[in-house]
Parts: C-alpha cells; sequence; structure tokens
C-alpha cells in the first residue's frame, strides 16, 4: 500500500489472564512478533490471538465493537493508562506507532468492585446501564418528530449539552479514578439533561436518582484528582462534576412531595 | 419532609463532600488568620501576647473554638468514612502507575495521608501551647499569659522545629489541592473559573506554609 510504513514491531505483552470472576487470575507475558506500526491496538491484539489459536491456546478475551471510537465497549488499561497514553483516544482509535520497538506493555482490565471481571480484559459494565435507567433519558410522547427549531436552545447551552452528550460509556474515568467513582459518567448524563429544556421536567428526580444509584453501585467518591477527565476519550470535563453537585443541591432543596390524588 | 431529605442528601457521596468542603472552608479561613496573626512574632513580646489575651477574653473564643472542634471532627469524621468507602470501591491496585498527560497531581491522591499527619498535628501543637507551660507577664498593667515566652522557649528545641517545619510543608500541600476542591465539591467551579480557583489554591498553600514556616525559622535561628 502506498504510503504505509513497512516497520514492523516486536513486542512484550504482560497481559491479565483471568478465566472467569472467580478465577484469580495472573500476567502471563505473551509475545507480539511482526506487528505493523498502522496496526490500530486492537488489531494487534486480533494478530496476537490468531497465533494464540493456531497454538491450541485460549484467546485474550476484549470488549470491542465499533473500532472507529464511538460505542464505548473497548477499553483497558496500557501501561497504567486508561485507553493508552494518548489523550481523547479509545483503545481502538490508539495505533501501534505510538509504540516503540522492543516495548514491553502491560495491559489490565478496568478495576472497580462495581465493574467485576467477566473474563481477562472485559469487565460487566452494567452498573453504567443501572445508573442510565434510574434517571439519564427524559419521557417524551410519542408521534411525529418536532420541527428541529421549535424548541429554542441557546447556542453556548447546546454546545455544552452536546459536549456532555459525546460521552461514551466507556468506563475509562472509574478505571482511572484511585476511589473508582463514577462520578465523571454521571455528572455528564445529568449535565446533558439540564442544559437542555426537554431535561427540565424530569431535572430533580433525574439527579436524585442517578445519585442514588450511582452510590448503591459501590462506586466511591470524587476526590477531584481530574484523574477521569484525563483519562476520559471524549474529553468530559471536571467541571460536569461540580454541576452535578449543585444539581443535586438544588433538587433536594427543590424536591417536592408527592400528596394523595395526584395520581401517582 | 426537609429533615429526611436534608439527611438523604448528606449521606450520598456527594453529601459528605459537601461537608468536607464546608469544613474544610472553615479551617482554610483559620489557618490563614492564625498565620497571620501569628505574624506578631516579629513585631514584639509585647504585641504578640496582647494579642493573644485579647483573642482569649470574652465569649469569642468560646464560640470559636466550638466551630473549630465540631468542623475538625465532621471533617476527620467524613474523610474515614469516605476513605474506607473509596477503598472498598478499588481494593485491587494497577500493576502500573498512570503517568505522562494522564497522570494526576501527588498533593490529590495523598489527601488522606497528610490529613492525618496534620490530625496528629494540630493534637500535639494544642498540647505544647493551649495546655502548655503556664507563664506570666504584664504589659501596660494587665496581668496575661506570657505565650511569647513559651513559644521562644519550644522553639528552640531542633526536633520540635523539624516536626513543625514538616507537619506546615504537608498543611500547604493538603491546601494546596483542597482549597481548590472545595469550590468543586460545592458545585462553585465552571469552565471560566475554573483555572483561575486551580492556580490560587496553589497560592494559597504556599503563602499559609511559607506564614506558618517563617515564624519556628526566625525564632529558632534568630531569636533564641
Amino acid at each position: 500500500m502506498a504510503g504505509t510504513s513497512q516497520k514492523k514491531l516486536n513486542l512484550k505483552l504482560k497481559v491479565w489472564r483471568q478465566k472467569s470472576n472467580k478465577d484469580q487470575g495472573s500476567f502471563v507475558e505473551i509475545n507480539a512478533e511482526g506487528v505493523s506500526e498502522d496496526a490500530s491496538f486492537l488489531e494487534m491484539l486480533d494478530q496476537v490471538n490468531e497465533s494464540l489459536i493456531k497454538k491450541g491456546d485460549d484467546p485474550i478475551a476484549f470488549d470491542h465493537d465499533c473500532r472507529e471510537g464511538i460505542c464505548g465497549s473497548c477499553g483497558f488499561m496500557i501501561n497504567g493508562n486508561a485507553h493508552g497514553p494518548q489523550k481523547g483516544t479509545t483503545v481502538c482509535q490508539l495505533h501501534m506507532r505510538a509504540f516503540k520497538d522492543g516495548d514491553s506493555i502491560v495491559l489490565e482490565p478496568w478495576r472497580a468492585t462495581a465493574f467485576p471481571v467477566i473474563k481477562d480484559l472485559m469487565v460487566n459494565r452494567s452498573a453504567f446501564d443501572r445508573i442510565i435507567s434510574a434517571g439519564g433519558f427524559i419521557s417524551v410522547d410519542t408521534g411525529n418528530a418536532p420541527d428541529a427549531n421549535g424548541l429554542p436552545v441557546p447556542k453556548p447551552d447546546a454546545d455544552e449539552a452536546f459536549a456532555n452528550a459525546t460521552c461514551i460509556g466507556c468506563g475509562a474515568c472509574v478505571a482511572s479514578c484511585k476511589n473508582a467513582s463514577a462520578m465523571l459518567f454521571t455528572s455528564a448524563k445529568v449535565s446533558h439533561l439540564a442544559l437542555l429544556p426537554q431535561g427540565q421536567v424530569e431535572k430533580t428526580e433525574r439527579v436524585l436518582r442517578m445519585v442514588a444509584q450511582m452510590d448503591s453501585e459501590g462506586f466511591g467518591s470524587c476526590t477531584s484528582t481530574g484523574a477521569c477527565s484525563a483519562a476520559c476519550p471524549k474529553e468530559i470535563k471536571l467541571t460536569s462534576i461540580a454541576r452535578m453537585n449543585r444539581e443535586l443541591l438544588a433538587a433536594t432543596l427543590n424536591k417536592k412531595e408527592a400528596v394523595e390524588g395526584d395520581g401517582v | 419532609m426537609a429533615v429526611a431529605s436534608a439527611r438523604s442528601f448528606l449521606l450520598t457521596s456527594i453529601g459528605k463532600k459537601y461537608l468536607m468542603g464546608l469544613t474544610g472552608l472553615i479551617w482554610a479561613g483559620f489557618v490563614f488568620a492564625h498565620m497571620a496573626g501569628n505574624m506578631l512574632i516579629f513585631v514584639g513580646a509585647d504585641a504578640y501576647n496582647k494579642y493573644g489575651h485579647f483573642l482569649t477574653s470574652g465569649y469569642f473564643i468560646y464560640v470559636a473554638e466550638a466551630v473549630l472542634v465540631l468542623s475538625l471532627l465532621v471533617h476527620v469524621g467524613c474523610a474515614i468514612s469516605l476513605t474506607i468507602e473509596n477503598r472498598a470501591a478499588r481494593p485491587t491496585r494497577y500493576a502500573v502507575t498512570p503517568n505522562g498527560s494522564k497522570g494526576v497531581t501527588l498533593a490529590s491522591m495523598t489527601m488522606a495521608f497528610h490529613g492525618s499527619i496534620i490530625l496528629v498535628f494540630i493534637i500535639t501543637h494544642l498540647i505544647t501551647f493551649k495546655f502548655g507551660t503556664y507563664y506570666e507577664t504584664t504589659v501596660d498593667g494587665v496581668v496575661m499569659r506570657d505565650l511569647h515566652r513559651l513559644m521562644i522557649e519550644v522553639f528552640q528545641n531542633p526536633t520540635y522545629v523539624f516536626w513543625y517545619v514538616i507537619s506546615l510543608v504537608l498543611l500547604g500541600f493538603h491546601l494546596s489541592h483542597g482549597v481548590g476542591s472545595i469550590f468543586q465539591s460545592l458545585g462553585l467551579r465552571n469552565d471560566r473559573t475554573a483555572p483561575t480557583i486551580q492556580k490560587a489554591s496553589c497560592l494559597y498553600g504556599v503563602v499559609v506554609a511559607a506564614g506558618f514556616l517563617s515564624q519556628p525559622i526566625y525564632v529558632f535561628f534568630f531569636a533564641g
């Protein structure tokens, strides 16, 4: 192929192998030979898995889907960094040219009580789904699609809401936080809807329920280290957490109790 | 109803951070005032003793002490509770520490460590001074405690000065991360103010630590 590099890398992988959630798990050294610099990190693992399968070994299990950085399926720790050394990048969008020939690379799954390991580098992130089901949505009537500009939204609010809506729920924030806190994820979802007119109806209930669910899943609290935001492939800002804290206080103060006859 | 929602708010992870932030704010304000007041060491023994006498006369001192002790208890209590929860949320450590552009400040990672040292320091500091030897002096015909004499005596001891230096550097470290985090926890930070708050927080830690440090070091080297 024209314009592609012919350089091949030989790498030493130290991969976390764990058969199941009940298994102890340990690091296993696996060599990755003849890796193209143009390969993505996941393609490199595909290559390693092919050779493992040929040898009759169990391939390394890892989550992946779109491989274009928008689905949130992939992600593990590469040398202690969630999604690897590059900022604003998912593992699938990380390329092997970020590494040098002869490098040792340590691969570990996300580590958090709320994210139990399923196998090798795969973890169960359904805790995030439960946080979303607790309130990360708006209730709308079905019918025709509304006019695009039927509901005016100020441009700065739209931009801010969009920046928060880009969260793909990969879990890098939890993985990189020393407290395994899900505050960046939850705050991105709270911020996204709190900034838009469509989100106002359920604003109070949403933040109260989502925070309660987040706490009950066993995530830690925020120490404002900023590790989450630095690791976030979508670069969600730490100030989203400040907004969620504000929203939670406001919701506590504004909460209205349902009374008999409200139809609830 | 109000009590129930306040209770459930304060029991959330975010509610506890609000308590940490508010009590931290009280103590951050106190240490600055304490440091500034102690600068009277550089003015003279009488000025220093008169200031101490003024603060301890009247009811103000009891209110201030009650607020500070209560704040400290809440701050430490929340810190212990949150640390236990946080350790449970992440029982396994990674084989490699995050680095490069995804690394974080040392101060933010070690709050519980310097917090504990500072707590021990506060206790030893109170034993040494507040509950220490009671000397008397007369300034302008008023009999008062000669705290200046005790302070000069204490800061002749190199071990003591060393312990103060370590503790105060750690206090500066604690404040450099803590003051900024107060704004974050109380939801008072946004994209526009965040960079300024971060810088101001570092400056606050440096100013308080440097101000406090100047006092025992000056006494040890020049006022013996």
